[in-house]
């Protein structure tokens, strides 16, 4: 079970994400972002971080990169693809999920852990939790505002993964903070389940998004 | 032949944009009561290219590709012959 965890110059969270597929018993490796072919991989990861100093705006300078060309073709082949923070706003950028994470209503740096409510358990990386279950994970951001044109056509096609639970920290639209394309297979983030992922962290609750990427490899 | 070109990229219309909010609040620190206040983005490089419309074309793709966020922002592209 060969999960590849992607780093870009300027990616930070990779190490996290590499000790959480650890705990679940995958094979995590990394992947530099000049490599194309990922053919041979059962899962993506895309960490955080700040690929490219967030240059032009964060995610997109990663979104043109070779690798990405491997993951669009990774997502043809129905294989799972999870981003986190950095990770999420580069999937925005290249479309692979709709909308955009962009700066923070009030503009600054916001990190602390918010209380989520998961609406959806159609993705692999929801897959072990119960639907509208309340889960606690940190967020790290300081452009992480969910915008899209066509919010009703998210609800309509279950596509809302992730929902801020009785606060908005950073204006999303309808406090969505994580959303998947329409097969539910690629799926973006903005809060850290890898920064959950051990009751020492604080937390353990993000652990079961790491799993359920097991279980639905196993599951052929 | 040498392009000036010039790529504007703003926030479509209605979009919150939080800088610009809180640039006007500072003013407002200082005693200047401004409305509508706005930023942008500007990008400026030259090209070598056999006509204007060459340029055009490969700067629009540029915004598409690259420089804009189709979700979220309008751009103006401006190009001028080098003396």
């Amino acid at each position: 079970m060969r999960v590849g965890v992607i780093r870009f110059p300027g990616s930070n969270c990779d190490r996290d994400v590499y000790h959480a597929l650890k705990l679940v018993g995958a094979k995590p490796e990394y992947i530099w972002w000049d490599l194309e072919d990922l053919s041979y991989l059962d899962a993506v990861i895309i960490p955080g971080g700040f690929s490219y100093g967030d240059y032009l705006r964060a995610g997109a300078i990663a979104a043109i990169t070779p690798v990405m060309d491997g993951v669009r073709e990774l997502v043809k082949e129905e294989k799972p693809v999870l981003g986190i923070c950095n990770g999420a706003q580069i999937l925005a950028e290249v479309g692979l999920v709709p909308g955009v994470f962009t700066v923070n209503q009030y503009p600054k740096f916001n990190c602390k852990w918010t209380k989520l409510k998961v609406k959806t358990t159609r993705t692999p990386f929801t897959s072990l939790y119960k639907k509208d279950e309340i889960i606690r994970m940190p967020i790290a951001h300081a452009e992480g505002r969910y915008y899209t044109d066509n919010i009703q056509e998210l609800w309509d096609n279950d596509q809302v993964v992730l929902q801020f639970y009785s606060e908005n920290p950073n204006g999303s639209i309808d406090g969505i903070t994580g959303v998947c394309d329409k097969s539910g297979l690629v799926c973006a983030v903005m809060p850290h389940p890898e920064r959950a992922s051990e009751a020492i962290l604080g937390s353990d609750d993000g652990i079961k998004f790491f799993k359920g990427i097991i279980e639905y490899i196993n599951r052929g | 032949m040498k392009f000036n070109v010039e790529v504007r990229i703003k926030l479509k219309k209605g979009m919150l944009n939080p800088e610009a909010a809180t640039i006007q609040r500072a003013l407002a620190l200082l005693g200047y009561e401004v409305e509508n206040t706005n930023t942008m983005d500007i990008i400026t490089f030259t090209m070598e290219e056999d006509n204007m419309k060459k340029v055009e074309e490969e700067v629009e793709d540029m915004c598409q590709r690259l420089l804009c966020n189709p979700v979220i922002h309008d751009y103006q592209i401006t190009i001028k012959p080098e003396d």
